[in-house]
Formats: structure tokens, C-alpha cells, sequence
């Protein structure tokens, strides 16, 4: 009997339904594969955030977050992450319509407003760490500067990624495997965003609030 | 500055006649496979087809050797735990200090669920899903081979710590304050930290693949209630892996940052909190426990309905019941500790939760035993294992349940018994299920079957050993007995530790059975040979292709009609029988390229392991430096598929058309 | 219950075979109980578990491949009513222990105070690398390695530990708690017989944890007395500098007691665990940490 050939003998006239339409495109292979990155990503911050919300009050007579915070500066770093996941979406439809030069800035700009964030954050590090408020000092440190610092190191090597994949698209062109990337890229750096905005209400307004 | 951190020759101990001997024998082993490998002039042969390989066959296979490896490793590591506790009554000391009989133990545990099961199961599905879901290899092929090397790279620190250093004394779980710096202060912990960390990392990856593959990459015409439940086992446990194992990364991580920076996330100073590591851990902890149990129900599913000749019993049963155990399981993590001293509320929520997920595993265990009902069961080793399990695993289950009760937990906690259930339901089911496994696809993955005498005699020796050593564990707990100790004073302990010791010898029995399988089978492969690609008259489209099945999977791409889809479509080509074989044109396929990324960033990766280890900070950076550029030059690459001909398929086809007719 | 008589019968056996100290022999309340729900789960479940295990033996061997007798159905695949059978049996199963468990978990809670008319005895324990320190607050004594209790009176317990994590458990005498750093658990116990019962760390804590065991004397209020009043004659006094002392590390250690203890000894070490201030009374300085 020729099994292999039954197999393969099924009539096609009735359209199948999503799930029956066999394997996905790469695009949406690949794109769905890094969501589920993104999400077991989310589960690790969210994991940081439950041993912060534990070990919030174990300040073991060290400064607590109303007295360390500085809102300002705060201020300036989410303003920054939010333009920049704008400029990342910009950056986004140039590489949709293959316009390399608007790609470039997008980055550019996508990468600055980065830098600054980051640069800022290791200011308001090293502000803390000079007054003594080192993540040694208590577990309520040590969770902030291992929830924010979490952040912080996903952000750069999200700048390393861009400049990566600058040169890629130089290298490769528009390639589809480097269209790929730079939509999973953008799907990172807003996630980023996300978990931002998490640990800005968290650890920020509610650190501050009585 | 010291280069070499804290290495020095004081940490080889060769003082310890035990531990030089074993790692003797370790390096003798290397040296003997080394050897042979050479004199066969195969390495290059090995670093073309198995190490570069991304192929998801290939990476299974591997999977499960080191799985394989990895359990003699841990099996004897159970051998002299049994032995020191079969000595040390009364004023016995044993023949093992504590500092050794602690590693031991620690190392057991970690070993025999991190580096005997987990690879086993990942193996398994590895091997059996993308086949049984009828397409070409997973979503992300070399990603897959990143996740192999990844695992492997952690087994190998870990066996590095036998010669070099130590290994953790804290426990397979390693709870602080005992596991931070100032209790623990060797580099043991810190063995235990990143081989685990590198594993998980390992794990984790393949788990994010593998759900991408089930849900986006299935046959045309497989919708969900058509994939085969061995398929829905494994969306499941990587689902559990995607959202349990980054709780793992960042406990870990936490205890690094205590370790090596002098943070104050569970240390006694600074306000840290141990109880918060205890609760990490299990959220983590307890899903992980249905990431090896699922997988293995599936393979019981497969080979039940496989060997009964009919259909699993009430499938849409089956796929509801491990959908719910695979939610519920995020939701019993307290039951590991419920004499911490939660309010009795809590404990009666989480004593209750747990009992709930008898509900589903209760229903799983009755429609097997349905499908066996109607059927015509063929005792081929593959249901001894099955049966074995059945029988076992409710017994385990019945345990479970009772120190879910959190009044019989207050004095079960801890003791023996609880080491006795929770081997009753790792070995009853995790084991029996990857043996069953191993014995159900190895002729698929080889071309050939395993003998089955040897295959029986190894499952008897398993099935009696199991309840000789555990048995007795049970009756201990109820006697007092705490797990973990490396000498009593009770004497009336002493004659049950001995039964249970010999119960082990009876399973060393069955593992060398194994190992002879294995060597006879091969041997005899001729004789054993499958030419059909269908040794067992099986269900699903595994079964449809070559055994083993070209790099390709699948000449052309299968369409299926319902549930167990070869099944099927036999039936309907015993009838059209008599009508002359369409011709058809077969097409080029595009095949992903080899890559030697997986395997290079696992050795950078096992190099800022070590280096981390001992302090090496400049070798760290080095290791960093060097899987950074791997990634690098990976995504540089040009061209990563390669195209085979249409002529090689129809050729390799047409062998196969023959074989299936012969 | 029949399978309830049959675990009784199977746990006798068990008994006759050396089980003579353990959780299945309660010297008191607590332990009794818990050795009750503990038979009653088992019995309500052996109820289903027996026969699975017969069904599954009976099945396999009446469906073998080679039984000339057995119909083959391969279309037996689904059943509704067999289906409502395969979920409500665990359902009803899992309805019973699952109230079992949580009548037991607010019943035996560990925190709850046994109800009693005659007035309990505090005990608060430490547990130490690698031993127990008994501190009795009334009478202004502590002992190690040795718990001396009257008979029929509840015990209050309050535990911390100075380092590690440990658990406190009396097998005969019914629930264990964990013993850690910088808090306070509490247990209630009861011994209501005579006699010498084995106390021991249910928890793994390090090298020396093996030998961490102590023993319970349950003795009469007499017996109890008396001892009160010898162990305030002899014996050195527990303050913090011999706190210190006793809470560096040693094994196997043979008991003895203090005739006066230093009052709030134990607040002060739940304080010093806390790690909210640099005490004298965390034992490991980080001068100590570099030297172990």
C-alpha cells in the first residue's frame, strides 16, 4: 500500500480555517517567537518587581526611596524612553517603505534619546552610590538597583542591537532577514517602554508617596 | 593581581581518595570515547553531522545522551547516599565525611532533575514533535542547537566540580542564608548557581522555540484538536518552561548578586528576606515538576493507544486535563512549605489547590486505563513501561495528596517520605515515561529496534528495585526519619535503610541492562532492522515517513484529515489498494545550514561559567567577548539555507517506497 | 471504612515491624489528630486507588493481544457517561480530602493555642549551629539539647534561629515549624504521656546537622518542678557574652543547661536577625566570615 500518497490525497475545496492553513510565513514565525521572548522577558521583571515590592520596607535604617528619589530627573528619562519608542516607530515605516536615509535618522535619534536615558539613570546611580546609598547598604537598595540597573542593561543592549543593526542594513539592504530583525527590534524597544512605565509607577510615584 | 582568581591546586582535592577515584574514572571515559573517536577517524564526521547539526532529529538524539550520561552520573551519586545511610547507624560515621555526603546529595538532586530529566523530556520532544506535527524542524533550527549546547554546557561545570573545586552543599535547591557567602562560603554554590543559570537559560530558549513551533508551525489542515496529544503534552510544559524559567533566571541571579557583590536580597544582614528565595524558588519549582510529568503523560498517551490498536480514550478529555494542570500548577508553589508558618487560611488554600490538580491527573490515569478497554494490547516494552507507570504513579499521586493536607504535612514535612513520593512520582512517572520514550522512538530515530529481552529485563529489574528502595523510605518517614542525614543514632532505622539499598542495587541491575540493550541492539541492528518506518503499526505522521527520516522529514508536505493522521490515512490506502500509485513530482527543499554558533557559544559560555566561578575576571570578560562576537558573525552570515535537489528526495523516496512494500 | 480498616491493618503491620517511635505512636493531642487525618486521607483515597491499580493489572491482561476472548472495539474511543464517571470520581475524592485539609489546616494550626484549662508553659527556642537552646521565660532558665516538659499542660512555643534555617519537630509529639532568622514562629504542643521522646532539625542546616537532635522529657508538674529548681542551682549563667559563645559552631553537642538567663535574651536575638542593626549578637563579624 502507498501510505505516503494517502496522506497527500486530501481534497483542498474547502478553505481551511486559520489553524488548519499549515506553517506560518517566516515573518510571522519569527515575529511570534520573539513575543514569546518578550513575555518570558516580562515574566523576569515581573519576578524583580514582586522581591522589590517584598523587600520595599527593609531599608534596615538606611535612606528609604522618598528620601533618594529625585523626580525631576525621573521625569527627563521617561520623556526620553517615550520620544524615543516614537523615533523607533518612525524609523519603523522608513524601513516599511525601504527609505534608508529617514532609517538612519530614525536611529540616530532612537539611539540618542537612549544614551541620554541611560546616561542620566548612571548619573542618578552614582549620585545615590556617593552618598552612600549603595546597593550594599539594605535590601530595599538592593532590589532598586536590581529591578532599575534590569532595566537599565536591557537598554543597552538594545543600543548595541541598533548600532548592530545599522551596519547590517549598510552591509545587507533592506534584506528580508534584516527587516526581520529590526521589527523585533522595534517590538523590544517598546516593550522596554512598557516595563518602564511599570517600574516609573512602582518604584518612582509610589516610592514617594507616604 | 591574582590571573587564575581563586584557582589554585588546593582545589583539586586529592586528599579525597573517593572523589579522585570517581573523577579517575570520568577522565578515563573521556579519554576512552576520545580515543575511539579518533581511531575511527570521525571527527570530522561528528562536528559536520551531530555538533554543527541543527537538524531537530539530530539535536534530540543528543539531548538525549546527555540525558543518558547524565543519569549514571546521578544514579551513582543515589548509589552512595543509599550506602553511607545504609552504614551509618548508631555510632557509625559511614565511609563518607559530611562535607562529601552533603555535595552528594545536593548534586544528586540537581543532576537527576536538571540534567537527567529535563534534557531527556527536551530530547523527546525535540525529536518527536516537529515530525509528529508534520513539518521540516522547528520554528528556530539553530536557536534549537544554541539550547542544546547551552544545557550541555551546564552538565559540564557541574562535572567539572567533581575534580575542580566542589560542588554545592546546600541542596538541589539551595536556600539561603545556608547557601549565601557566609555559610557557604567554598565555590560550590557557585558551581551549582551557573550551571543552572547556563542551563536555563538553555532550557528557556528552547522553550520560546518550541511553542512558536506547535503554535505556528503545524501541517496544513492539523488544527489544534487534530495534533496528536503527545504534541499538546509539549505545548504545555513549554508554555510552563516560557513562564516559569525567567523566575528561575532572575532567583538566581538575585543569589549571584548576594554572593559576588554583597547585595541583601536573602542574607541575614541588611534586612534580606530568605523566605522570599523560598518562595521564588517553588514558583519556579513546582511548574517545573509539570514540565518533566507532562511531556512523559503524552509519551504514555502515544504508546497506549499505539500498542492498544485503538484511539487515546476521550482525547478532548485529555487535552482539557493538561491545559488545567498546566494553569493550575502556577498556583501550589506554598505547598512546599507550609510549615513556615503562614496562617491557616493560606495553607488550607494552597493544601486545596494542590489536591485540585489530582482532578485532571485522576481523569488522565481512567482514560487510559479506557484505552486500553476494546483494545488488543501488545506487551512490547514500551507498555511495560506504561503499565509500570500506571500502576506506580497513583500510588505517588495518593501520597502527594496526603501531605497536600496540611496537618499531615506538619509531620511529613521534610522526612522521608516525602523523598519517597516524590521519587515515586520522578521515577513512576518522569522515568518510566522517558524509558517508554526512548524504547517507543528509538527504532524511528536509528533505523532500528531495541531488543526487547534485555528491554523487559531492564524494566523488571526498574519496576521491583523501585518499590524495594522507596517502600521502606515511606515506612521511615512515618518512623521519624529526616531526609538528608549523614548519620543517626536510631537503630531500629538501620534494617529498612539496608532493604532500601539493595532495592537500589536491583535498579543498578536495571540500568546496566540498559547500557547491555543498547550495545546488543546495536550489535544485532541488522536483524532489527525497520524498513517500513512503521515498526509499531502507529497513529501519527512520525510513522509515515523513513525510519531513520531524511534530513527533509517529510518528502512533500503532508495534509491532514483528523486525529491520528497515518492512522487514517493506512485505512484509506488499504482500501483504494487496488488503484494504480499516482506519479508525482517531487520539489527542491530549502533546508537550514549547519552552524557551528550553538556549540561555540556553549563553549564561551562554559568559559564565563568557570571563570565566574573562581574570580577569574579577565577570563569572564574574555568569555563575554567571545560569545558576542559568535552571535555577531552568525547574524552576519550570507546565506543560511541550502537547497536539496528534487532528484535526491525522489531518489531517497523511492528506497523508502520500496522498503514500506518489501 | 473497609480501606480505612485496611490502612489500619496495613500501619499495624508497620508497627509490628519496628514502627515504635515515630508519627504513628502520638503522645499528644496535636500528634493524635494528625495521625487521625492522616489515616482518614489515606483511607478515602485508597478507596480509589486500589481498585485502579486492580482495573489497570485486570485490563491489560483481559485486552492482551493474544486473549481469544476479549472484543476488539477500536471505535471505543469516547463515552459521555463513562467520561462524567473518569472526572467525578477524582471530583469526589479530591471534595473529601480537600475538606479534610481545610478543616485540619484551621484546626491544627500551628499558631492556634491548644484550649486547655490548666495554664500553658512558654518556651522559646533558638536554634543554633548545630544545637537547640530552650529559654524558659517564667522561670528564668534555658537548657540545651533538652526540653523538659510537664505532662497534660500546653506548650507555647516561640522559635528563631541564630543563623540557618531549621525545623523544630517532635515526631511524637505532632507539628514541626521552621526556626529562622530575624522573626518568630509559635507552635503549641502537648505531651500527654510520660516518657522521653526524640526531638530533632527537620531541615537540612550545614555539617553539623545530623547530630542536631534533643530530647523531650515529659515529666509530672512534680517532676517538672523539681527540675526547675535543680537547674537553678548548678550550671552558668546565659547572658549575651555566653550567648556568643554558645552560638559559635559545634556538633553533637551534649546537653546542658544555664540557672539564670538574661531577660528579653530572645526579642534581643530576633532583633539582631533582623539585621537592622549591627549587633553584638550576630555571631558571624565579617572577621569570622573570612576565617570559616
Amino acid at each position: 500500500m502507498n501510505v505516503a500518497v494517502a496522506i497527500d490525497q486530501i481534497s483542498e475545496d474547502a478553505l481551511p480555517s486559520a489553524s488548519e492553513a499549515g506553517p506560518a510565513p517566516k515573518r510571522i514565525v519569527v515575529t511570534y517567537g520573539f513575543w514569546i521572548f518578550l513575555l518570558s522577558d516580562i515574566v523576569m521583571f515581573a519576578a524583580l518587581f514582586a522581591s522589590y515590592a517584598v523587600l520595599v520596607r527593609s531599608t534596615a535604617g538606611g535612606p528609604t526611596g522618598a528620601q533618594l528619589f529625585n523626580q525631576g530627573t525621573v521625569a527627563i528619562e521617561t520623556a526620553c524612553l517615550l520620544v524615543s519608542s516614537y523615533t523607533c516607530g518612525l524609523m519603523s515605516l522608513a524601513v516599511n517603505s525601504r527609505r534608508r536615509l529617514a532609517t538612519y535618522l530614525g536611529a540616530l535619534i532612537t539611539f540618542a534619546l537612549g544614551a541620554t536615558f541611560l546616561s542620566l539613570e548612571l548619573r542618578e546611580f552614582s549620585n545615590m552610590i556617593a552618598i552612600g546609598a549603595t546597593p550594599q547598604r539594605s535590601a530595599f537598595l538592593s532590589a532598586f538597583f536590581t529591578l532599575v540597573g534590569c532595566h537599565g542593561l536591557h537598554v543597552a543592549l538594545g543600543l548595541i542591537w541598533l548600532a548592530v543593526m545599522m551596519v547590517q542594513v549598510a552591509v545587507f539592504g533592506f534584506a528580508t532577514r534584516v527587516q526581520h530583525r529590526l521589527l523585533c527590534f522595534s517590538l523590544f524597544w517598546h516593550a522596554l517602554d512598557i516595563v518602564w512605565v511599570g517600574v516609573f509607577t512602582v518604584v518612582y510615584l509610589m516610592g514617594v508617596s507616604p | 593581581m591574582n590571573l587564575l582568581g581563586k584557582l589554585d591546586w588546593d582545589a583539586i582535592p586529592l586528599h579525597q581518595p573517593i572523589i579522585m577515584g570517581a573523577t579517575a574514572f570520568m577522565v578515563l571515559v573521556v579519554v576512552a570515547v576520545l580515543g575511539f573517536i579518533t581511531a575511527k577517524g570521525a571527527w570530522l564526521y561528528l562536528w559536520r553531522e551531530w555538533l554543527t547539526s541543527v537538524d531537530h532529529k539530530r539535536i534530540g538524539a543528543m539531548y538525549c545522551i546527555l540525558a543518558l550520561v547524565m543519569m549514571l552520573r546521578g544514579f551513582s551519586d543515589a548509589i552512595m547516599i543509599r550506602a553511607q545511610q545504609a552504614l551509618a547507624a548508631g555510632g557509625a560515621e559511614g565511609y563518607l565525611p559530611p562535607e562529601h555526603f552533603n555535595q552528594i546529595f545536593s548534586a544528586h538532586g540537581t543532576i537527576m532533575i536538571l540534567f537527567m530529566a529535563m534534557p531527556f523530556v527536551v530530547g523527546l520532544m525535540n525529536f518527536a514533535v516537529p515530525l509528529q506535527l508534520g513539518v521540516r524542524d522547528v520554528a528556530f533550527p539553530t536557536l534549537n542547537s544554541v539550547s542544546f549546547w547551552l544545557t550541555a554546557s551546564g552538565a559540564l561545570l557541574i562535572n567539572i566540580s567533581l575534580a575542580v573545586g566542589e560542588f554545592s552543599k546546600a541542596g538541589w535547591w539551595g536556600y539561603p542564608p545556608l547557601s549565601e557567602l557566609q555559610y557557604s562560603p567554598g565555590v560550590g554554590v557557585d558551581y551549582y548557581l551557573w550551571s543552572l543559570q547556563i542551563s536555563g537559560i538553555g532550557t528557556l530558549l528552547a522553550g520560546i522555540n518550541f511553542v512558536t513551533t506547535i503554535l505556528k508551525m503545524r501541517a496544513p489542515g492539523m488544527s489544534y484538536m487534530r495534533m496528536p496529544v503527545f504534541c499538546w503534552t509539549a505545548l504545555a510544559a513549554n508554555l510552563l518552561i516560557v513562564a516559569a524559567f525567567p523566575v528561575l533566571t532572575a532567583t538566581l541571579a538575585m543569589l549571584s548578586l548576594d554572593r559576588y557583590l554583597g547585595f541583601h536580597f536573602f542574607t541575614l544582614e541588611g534586612q534580606g528576606n530568605q523566605m522570599l528565595y523560598s518562595n521564588l524558588f517553588w514558583v519556579w519549582g513546582h511548574p517545573e515538576v509539570y514540565i518533566l510529568i507532562l511531556p512523559a503523560f503524552g509519551v504514555f498517551s502515544e504508546v497506549m493507544a499505539t500498542f492498544s490498536g485503538k484511539p487515546l480514550f476521550g482525547y478532548r478529555s485529555m487535552v482539557a486535563a493538561t491545559m488545567t494542570i498546566c494553569i493550575l500548577s502556577f498556583l501550589v508553589w506554598l505547598h512546599h512549605f507550609f510549615t513556615m508558618g503562614a496562617s491557616a487560611n493560606v495553607n488550607g488554600f494552597f493544601g486545596v489547590m494542590s489536591m485540585i490538580i489530582a482532578l485532571p491527573t485522576g481523569a488522565k490515569v481512567f482514560n487510559w486505563l479506557f484505552t486500553m478497554y476494546g483494545g488488543r494490547v501488545r506487551f512490547s516494552v514500551p507498555v511495560l513501561w506504561s503499565i509500570g507507570f500506571m500502576v506506580t504513579f497513583v500510588i505517588g499521586g495518593m501520597t502527594g495528596v496526603l501531605m497536600a493536607v496540611p496537618p499531615a504535612d506538619f509531620q511529613l514535612h521534610n522526612s522521608v517520605f516525602l523523598v519517597a513520593h516524590f521519587h515515586n512520582v520522578a521515577i513512576g512517572g518522569v522515568v518510566f515515561g522517558v524509558m517508554a520514550g526512548y524504547n517507543y522512538w528509538f527504532p524511528k530515530a536509528f533505523g532500528f529496534k531495541l531488543d526487547e529481552r534485555w528491554g523487559k529485563a531492564s524494566f523488571w529489574c526498574w519496576f521491583v528495585g523501585f518499590y524495594v528502595a522507596f517502600m521502606p523510605l515511606y515506612l521511615l518517614g512515618l518512623m521519624g526519619m529526616t531526609r538528608r542525614m549523614q548519620h543517626y543514632d536510631n537503630l531500629s532505622w538501620q534494617p529498612w535503610l539496608i532493604v532500601a539499598a539493595f532495592g537500589t542495587a536491583i535498579i543498578l541491575v536495571g540500568v546496566v541492562c540498559q547500557v547491555v540493550q543498547l550495545v546488543v541492539s546495536t550489535r544485532n541492528r541488522e536483524k532489527l532492522r525497520d524498513v517500513t518506518g512503521d515498526p509499531w503499526n502507529g497513529r501519527t505522521l512520525e510513522w509515515a515517513t523513513a525510519s531513520p527520516p531524511p534530513a527533509w522529514n517529510f518528502a512533500y508536505q503532508p495534509k491532514v484529515a483528523g486525529l491520528d493522521a497515518f492512522w487514517n490515512s493506512k485505512s484509506r490506502a488499504q482500501a483504494t489498494k487496488d488503484e494504480p500509485m499516482p506519479t508525482r513530482k517531487y520539489e527542491p527543499v530549502e533546508m537550514p545550514k549547519n552552524s557551528a554558533t550553538g556549540f561555540v557559544t556553549a563553549f564561551f559560555a562554559v568559559v564565563i561559567g568557570f571563570a565566574l566561578i573562581w574570580h577569574i575576571w579577565w577570563l569572564a570578560g574574555v568569555g563575554v567577548f567571545g560569545a558576542f562576537m559568535t552571535l555577531l558573525a552568525f547574524s552576519f552570515r550570507r546565506y543560511s539555507e541550502i537547497e536539496v535537489p528534487a532528484e535526491e528526495i525522489a531518489r531517497f523516496e523511492r528506497a523508502h517506497q520500496a522498503g514500506v512494500a518489501a | 471504612m473497609r480501606y480505612g480498616s485496611l490502612a489500619v491493618v496495613l500501619i499495624g503491620a508497620a508497627t509490628l515491624g519496628g514502627c515504635t517511635d515515630g508519627v504513628l505512636d502520638p503522645k499528644g493531642p496535636i500528634a493524635l489528630a494528625e495521625r487521625q487525618i492522616l489515616l482518614n486521607a489515606l483511607g478515602i483515597m485508597l478507596a480509589i486507588v486500589i481498585p485502579v491499580i486492580l482495573a489497570t493489572l485486570g485490563f491489560a491482561f483481559w485486552f492482551r493481544a493474544s486473549s481469544e476472548r476479549a472484543r476488539y472495539r477500536p471505535n471505543f474511543t469516547y463515552s459521555g457517561r463513562l467520561e462524567m464517571l473518569v472526572w467525578s470520581i477524582p471530583a469526589m475524592t479530591v471534595l473529601l480530602v480537600g475538606g479534610v485539609a481545610w478543616v485540619g489546616a484551621h484546626d491544627l494550626d500551628p499558631g492556634k493555642p491548644i484550649s486547655s484549662t490548666v495554664k500553658p508553659v512558654n518556651v522559646q527556642v533558638v536554634s543554633l549551629d548545630w544545637k537547640w537552646l530552650f529559654i524558659y521565660p517564667e522561670q528564668g532558665i534555658a537548657s540545651v539539647n533538652k526540653l523538659v516538659v510537664p505532662v497534660g499542660t500546653p506548650i507555647s512555643f516561640e522559635l528563631t534561629s541564630s543563623s540557618v534555617m531549621n525545623s523544630f519537630f517532635v515526631p511524637q509529639l505532632g507539628s514541626q515549624i521552621y526556626a529562622m532568622s530575624g522573626m518568630a514562629t509559635r507552635l503549641h504542643l502537648q505531651a500527654d504521656h510520660l516518657g522521653t521522646y526524640a526531638g530533632l532539625s527537620a531541615m537540612f542546616s550545614g555539617d553539623g546537622f545530623p547530630d542536631m537532635r534533643f530530647t523531650v522529657d515529659a515529666v509530672t508538674d512534680d517532676g517538672f518542678a523539681q527540675w526547675v529548681r535543680q537547674t537553678r542551682e548548678t550550671g552558668s549563667v546565659l547572658d549575651k557574652q555566653a550567648y556568643a559563645d554558645l552560638a559559635k559552631p559545634s556538633q553533637a553537642v551534649v546537653p546542658f543547661t544555664y540557672r539564670v538567663v538574661a531577660p528579653d535574651l530572645f526579642s534581643s536575638i530576633v532583633n539582631a536577625g533582623m539585621g537592622t542593626q549591627d549587633s553584638s549578637l550576630s555571631i558571624y563579624s565579617t572577621s569570622q566570615k573570612a576565617e570559616r
